[in-house]
């Protein structure tokens, strides 16, 4: 897969223009990510903001919250605060007065508060999107519990869930995302709350650390997609497991689905399924491909229908532009006589993926 | 000699120099300190970098051991002075560090072992890039074929594996304020690992890679069957579905270390076992050259020493002797590496690819990809 050089299309440059243009205009967002509370991702958003403002650069407090330690005092007593005003008794961030205040970049705790009723933005992280919108770039920290996807998984593994959320997409749209990674039992020292027992929360804490990490790291691979875009390369790397798996009609899905999605699974990867559509397929043909995509959809693998000429090619150039890492193809038995002297549509395979690993399944 | 109970190992991973692993593993071990405990530093590496020197004061050194080699002194860890003073924690910068001729082990990672073994608790430091399964995909992304590695077990017997991260974009402007190296080094630096593409693929790697590391930790206190008291194994505790065996074929072919580096990594993934073997015909891989027996074997003792037990397998069919070995072994999952082009059948007969496949009908056959650095392929 080396990095391809081509004459772009006028709408292409545009494009990229265009998206070069949107992102020089707004503000930065960065955000650090913590997996409990007490890993101490507030003292690493303040602290950057403490040496940022130290190297010269406009930096204000936007929120932060309420309960606080002392090396956090620490911290802010040498930065600039902008109050918290109280609205029927909530705490609401003055996002007018940060946007007339204009600085280069502000810190913003608690992203997933509810504002009251009647307020312009229902929540906290929408005001932050106006910072941004506005040139203002913004430093924040959130724990995983609050964000709206995971909800279902945290809540399975700690017993709680909150009201209060913020949406995938907004830590997607982040251009910097730092995990605030450690031990669970630091966490333990500080969170030990004596309803659960002190392996339910190492457990417990550790499910969540693991969360935390896979969920920065498929931010990071969008930011990486999104910077070669800009950037206008069309290059992709092996850091993430994807898995495309060959269907058609004969294959024998089951086991090569079940293997897909085991493998998917413990690579923390993706699976996809791919199928190159045919002329002239028979009712029988169509039906049995109908039950195998059906059990790709119940494996809940991305489908993806191809048209092309010729299969093989098809199928690698498919490879190819979606990084994929592995080629699960089946093989059937029955070899046609002149395939020894051209080669199988396998040996064609094996030999166009170069740098996918190929596995190959018996029929 | 009383049992001795094991040290405890650490690992601050990073993705390059610079993202502040050395820096928050001094800042524990000043914690514990701070907390009454026995820490001492076994090995820094100060890089002139002002903030993590300061990080050290108040902490007991131990001196590093000159040792000759060619007219010139360098300096390593003193393992011996370090088992004397028996320190409770000893933090050891640059775990993947290969000490110099004449020290009495190759690596650090070894005097590390020895730290441990002798129930002294380590905390050390070291990059994704230093992993030995990744080897290939690192070369492949960043054109550097990194030699200093840590077999994937050694990481996985850590009791603990922590991720340092910065992002890529605080690393460069580190490196521009001339933090990380001076202005030449950084210059250089910059055209290497430091170009921003690179530096956010081998966070992600370190990232999943930890990821990894805290799911293999974890031991599921919901499911029936959990005992509290080690060695007890309920029949209800057996991981469901079917378990693994994964196959991989050595040959000569420097691709092997490839296919041995992959075929691991998969099988450490999927808890499966791992055996590799070559096949011969004669025993004892007499039929091949002196130069081949000798690759065969450099290989072989590459997997050993990635903790895959090997074995040598005698047969006039390669891919019969190969075929009949796994399913004696129940095998589930072969590996074998690419042909090379020359290697594609011509009227001669089938490759050994194809037989293998048309004869393991009930196995998963994996054709490992070349991992070849992208770089070559540009200017191929």
């Amino acid at each position: 897969m080396p990095t391809a050089i081509r004459r772009r299309t006028p709408e292409e440059l545009l494009q990229q223009v265009q998206a070069e243009e949107e992102y020089e205009r707004r503000g930065r967002l960065k955000v650090f990510l913590g997996y409990a509370s007490g890993v101490g991702k507030s003292f690493r958003m303040l602290d950057e903001g403490r040496r940022r403002h130290e190297r010269g650069q406009d930096v204000v407090v936007g929120a932060i919250q309420p309960k606080t330690s002392h090396e956090i005092e620490c911290v802010l007593s040498k930065l600039e605060v902008i109050p918290l005003r109280q609205v029927d008794g909530v705490s609401v961030m003055d996002t007018p007065a940060i946007l007339k205040r204009h600085p280069a970049v502000c810190l913003v705790d608690g992203l997933a508060y509810d504002n009251p009723p009647g307020s312009p933005h229902a929540s906290r992280w929408e005001d932050v999107n106006q910072l941004l919108d506005a040139g203002i770039s913004v430093i924040s920290s959130i724990n995983i519990q609050y964000i709206d996807e995971l909800q279902e998984r945290v809540a399975r593994i700690t017993g709680k869930s909150v009201k209060q959320t913020v949406p995938r997409s907004f830590l997607n749209s982040a251009d910097e995302i730092v995990v605030v990674d450690a031990p669970p039992e630091m966490c333990i020292e500080r969170s030990q709350d004596g309803q659960m027992s002190a392996a339910t929360v190492a457990q417990t804490l550790s499910e969540l650390r693991e969360i935390a990490l896979l969920l920065a790291a498929d931010v990071v691979d969008r930011q990486l997609e999104a910077y070669l875009h800009r950037n206008g390369i069309s290059q992709t790397f092996g850091a993430q497991e994807r898995i495309l798996v060959c269907m058609t009609p004969r294959a024998n899905a089951g086991p090569m689905i079940a293997s897909g999605k085991r493998n998917a699974d413990r690579f923390h990867g993706d699976l996809m399924v791919a199928y190159v559509r045919q002329e002239e397929i028979s009712a029988s043909d169509q039906e049995a491909l109908e039950r195998n995509l059906d059990i790709a959809r119940a494996a809940h693998a991305r489908i993806e229908i191809l048209d092309g000429q010729d299969p093989i090619e098809t199928l690698l150039k498919f490879a190819h532009e979606h990084g994929i890492t592995q080629i699960f193809v089946g093989h059937s038995t029955r070899e046609q006589w002149w395939e020894r002297f051209t080669g199988t549509p396998l040996d064609r395979l094996i030999r166009g993926a170069n740098d996918i690993d190929v596995r190959v399944f018996p029929h | 000699m009383p049992d001795l109970v094991r040290g405890k190992l650490k690992i601050f991973l990073g993705y390059a120099a610079g993202v502040g692993k050395t820096y928050q593993m001094l800042e524990e071990a000043q914690e514990l300190k701070r907390q009454g405990r026995d820490v001492v530093i076994g090995y820094f590496e100060p890089h002139s970098r002002k903030d993590t020197i300061a990080k050290t004061e108040g902490l007991e050194t131990i001196q590093r051991r000159k040792i000759d080699y060619r007219g010139a002194f360098f300096e390593e860890m003193d393992t011996d002075a370090l088992l004397r003073r028996h320190p409770e924690i000893c933090v050891v910068d640059e775990f993947p560090h290969t000490n110099v001729p004449g020290s009495e082990r190759l690596k650090r990672w070894q005097d590390v072992q020895f730290l441990l073994d002798s129930g002294i608790d380590v905390f050390t430091t070291m990059n994704i890039q230093h992993l030995e399964s990744l080897n290939d995909q690192i070369w492949q992304i960043t054109g550097i074929r990194v030699r200093e590695t840590i077999p994937d077990w050694v990481m996985q017997q850590a009791d603990q594996v922590v991720m340092v991260d910065l992002t890529p974009r605080a690393l460069l402007n580190r490196l521009a304020r001339g933090v990380v190296y001076s202005q030449e080094k950084a210059q250089k630096a910059l055209e290497n690992f430091f170009q921003e593409s690179t530096l956010v693929v081998l966070r992600e790697m370190a990232l999943r890679q930890t990821a990894h590391e805290v799911e293999i930790r974890q031991v599921d206190y919901d499911a029936p069957g959990f005992q509290s008291q080690p060695g007890y194994r309920d029949e209800t505790e057996q991981s469901p579905g079917p378990s693994d065996r994964i196959l991989i074929l050595v040959t000569p072919e420097p691709s092997s270390a490839m296919l041995i580096r992959r075929g691991k990594r998969v099988a450490d993934y999927l808890q499966a076992d791992c055996f590799a073997v070559s096949v011969s015909r004669e025993s004892d891989l007499h039929d091949l050259s002196a130069r081949d027996r000798e690759l065969v074997e450099r290989h072989l003792n590459f997997a050993r020493n990635l903790h895959i037990e090997t074995r040598v397998l005698q047969g006039q069919d390669v891919a019969k002797t190969l075929v009949e070995f796994a399913h004696l072994n129940s095998v589930t999952h072969l590996f074998l590496a690419r042909p090379r082009p020359s290697q594609w059948p011509a009227l001669s007969g089938r490759s050994l690819v194809q037989q293998v496949v048309h004869l393991a009908r009930d196995m998963q056959v994996t054709i490992v990809a070349d991992r070849g650095n992208r770089q070559q392929l540009q200017t191929a």
